[in-house]
């Protein structure tokens, strides 16, 4: 449904006298991954991954450095002589929820005309609009006779989020982006909106692609699932396959980092140790080598290449190249 | 390990208590609402035990910790008894609660960076709380703050020492904080979320390190989250707050695998973990009560799917079925 290929972001830092360049945030460096009709694709990776700078790219809220996106065949931001889809009707196509349920909604306006606001600028008439402006909030399991005239403020924080995602639904997109969309709500909030996305995406037929850190969220609602590191995909596949068999020693860190739950079974060591580095400088060869226990020689020198292990799931890992010079190379492949 | 959780569970009655909170409650007053955030919270800590409040936001785990430290602004009405390493806080003046705030009980924060200051360097401020509160020279107060340093595991302590809150990565901040919050040997670690804002992988390295550190300083530590999962990677206890009171208080594993208030029990079911795909999840519904008018009966009966016409009644007082468990709430039986 929405392929991208070799998608980067570099944004410069400015200093100097001149304002000169003086280094490079190579936030999203060469992402590629499809997105397929009617699945939950899960994106997870810790803060400075660059998984909300590929959502940004993904709506086209920035516009790459380089790399292709192609929505149902049809090349993004090209017009339609070159056979590609303008801006304004692929953002009818997808629309996004972001984390901050508060600052994404307009404080001025009640919520009916928040939602209303898209359909109109897409030509359609305002009571018609506001007519099913109100459907979607029954849909989302508010009722329009009460909520309808509210204000931002006068709701809570998970009502606020049905408002934002009943706003993207306004449009009937065929694609929904959910950039942490529970990642700010107390824990019993979190369930009823999981629920209700779960509700949504078979009532109206929606593929969704879902951000969040959270990995117990990811595999409850993903089919597939996107591991990031320092602005690269290192591994994805089906959620079984990455829960089950994770491939990457960074999937089975980030993995293992998940406090138990169980006072009887507790971790003595963490998995990992540092923090991630600054994506100013990332390492070279492999991004993850200067925390994973493996690193090797080869590691350093070389850029892990995608190893397919079957079934869709892939890592970038030496590990998983069969004949990549890592003495341990091709233990994982399929 | 294994050692945290053989300690006995109950050491109150032996030990002196190093935290005995009686009947706390915080008032918010303006000028045209007040705000019960803390409704009658009674709370003890043995020396060297490990107590997790846990709640959802507005739940008043977070005032009733800073209650503890004097720490809430003037519009605050606190009643109550508390008692922290044998003294009365609320008795306390200026003067005393500066002694008292970090050699007797220090904090760490959900954001490190603004509870660091921003234009001194992380040795300066280690150092000014060593020699404001045992009166050593600052070199010596260096010294220390490079111990402290490499105690709580910062890689190239020395260099650290002269680096800017702002230079630091938020794992390296957070650690940061902790050394500056065990500069002076506190009896007493208040932690408010403290691994909240890290991501996983540094989540896991900063609970280790405090554990750690709690064992080998023999340190109290009251943790507020509201993680269940970071409940049960720290916690030899767990209090359970709901608008401003505890619903349920025993030692975590009890707890974990079986809680006897319903809200618990619904927190429990409405956290995702591993296993749950494809199912539909169990949501409490409905959202917490406003605090503005002193709730006169079961917070929790508005959502509770067992509520019955006698939890209307009044406030539950606690049961416990078993010693060292109790729970608010009607339907648990009391064996005391």
């Amino acid at each position: 449904m929405l392929l991208l290929s070799g998608l980067k972001k570099h944004f410069p830092i400015r200093g100097g006298l001149f304002g000169a360049t003086v280094a490079t945030v190579r936030a999203v460096d060469g992402v590629s991954f499809a997105v397929r009709k009617g699945e939950t694709l899960g994106i997870v990776g810790e803060s400075g991954c660059g998984k909300s700078t590929t959502a940004r790219l993904l709506m086209r809220l920035m516009d790459p450095d380089a790399g292709r996106m192609v929505f149902d065949g049809e090349g993004v931001g090209q017009d339609a002589q070159t056979g590609g889809i303008t801006l304004k009707e692929y953002r009818r196509q997808v629309q996004m929820v972001f984390q901050d349920s508060y600052a994404s909604l307009n404080p001025r306006l009640p919520i009916e005309e928040s939602i209303a606001f898209a359909p109109k600028v897409h030509g359609v008439a305002p009571s018609e609009a506001r007519a099913r402006a109100h459907e979607l909030l029954a849909a989302v399991g508010l009722a329009p006779a009460t909520f309808a005239r509210r204000y931002p403020h006068e709701l809570s924080g998970g009502q606020r989020q049905r408002v934002n995602i009943a706003r993207a639904l306004a449009l009937q997109p065929r694609l929904i982006l959910l950039d942490e969309p529970v990642s700010a709500l107390d824990k019993s909030v979190e369930a009823q909106v999981l629920n209700l996305l779960v509700d949504l995406k078979a009532k109206f037929g929606l593929t969704y692609v879902f951000i969040s850190h959270d990995l117990n969220v990811v595999q409850y609602i993903s089919d597939r699932v996107l591991v990031m590191y320092l602005g690269q995909v290192v591994e994805q596949g089906p959620v079984e396959a990455i829960y089950e068999r994770p491939a990457h020693p960074y999937t089975r860190a980030l993995l293992a980092s998940r406090p138990s739950m169980d006072p009887e079974s507790r971790r003595t060591e963490p998995p990992l140790t540092g923090d991630p580095p600054n994506p100013i400088n990332p390492p070279s060869g492999c991004r993850f080598r200067t925390r994973c226990p493996f690193a090797e020689g080869i590691c350093a020198e070389r850029e892990p290449v995608h190893s397919d292990l079957g079934a869709g799931h892939e890592a970038a890992c030496h590990m998983a190249e069969p004949g990549s010079g890592h003495s341990q190379a091709g233990r994982l492949a399929a | 390990m294994s050692e945290v959780l053989e300690r006995p569970m109950t050491p109150i009655a032996t030990a002196k208590p190093l935290v005995k909170v009686r009947d706390l409650s915080v008032r918010f007053v303006s000028r045209d609402s007040t705000m019960h955030a803390v409704n009658g919270v009674d709370l003890d800590l043995a020396a060297g035990e490990v107590l997790c409040i846990l709640g959802e936001s507005g739940s008043g785990k977070s005032v009733t910790l800073r209650a503890l430290m004097k720490l809430l602004p003037k519009t605050a009405r606190v009643l109550g008894q508390i008692e922290v390493a044998g003294r009365d806080v609320q008795a306390m003046n200026e003067r005393q609660l500066q002694d008292f705030r970090g050699s007797d009980v220090a904090m760490i924060f959900q954001e490190p960076m603004t509870a660091l200051d921003p234009v001194f360097t992380i040795g300066q401020q280690i150092a000014e709380t060593v020699v404001r509160h045992e009166g050593v020279s600052r070199a010596a107060g260096m010294a220390r703050a490079l111990e402290l340093l490499e105690l709580v595991q910062i890689p190239s302590a020395k260099r650290r020492l002269a680096a800017y809150p702002h230079e630091l990565s938020g794992g390296l901040r957070q650690r940061a904080m902790i050394a500056v919050a065990l500069a002076c040997k506190p009896k007493l670690l208040l932690a408010d979320e403290p691994t909240t804002a890290l991501d996983a992988t540094v989540q896991i390295q900063v609970l280790l390190l405090l554990r750690k550190l709690q064992e080998q300083l023999g340190m109290g530590v009251i943790f507020v989250t509201h993680d269940l999962g970071v409940a049960g990677e720290i916690a030899d206890r767990v209090a359970v707050m709901y608008a401003g009171r505890v619903v349920e208080e025993g030692p975590v594993g009890a707890m974990m695998r079986g809680p006897l208030h319903p809200y618990p029990r619904g927190l429990l079911g409405a956290t995702v973990h591993g296993g749950m795909r494809g199912q539909r999840l169990t949501t409490i519904p409905g959202a917490p009560p406003s605090l503005e008018t002193l709730p006169t009966a079961c917070s929790f009966a508005p959502r509770c799917a067992e509520a019955e016409p006698a939890c209307l009644a009044g406030v539950p007082a606690p049961r416990s079925p078993v010693p060292g468990r109790s729970a608010r709430c009607i339907r648990v039986a009391d064996a005391s």
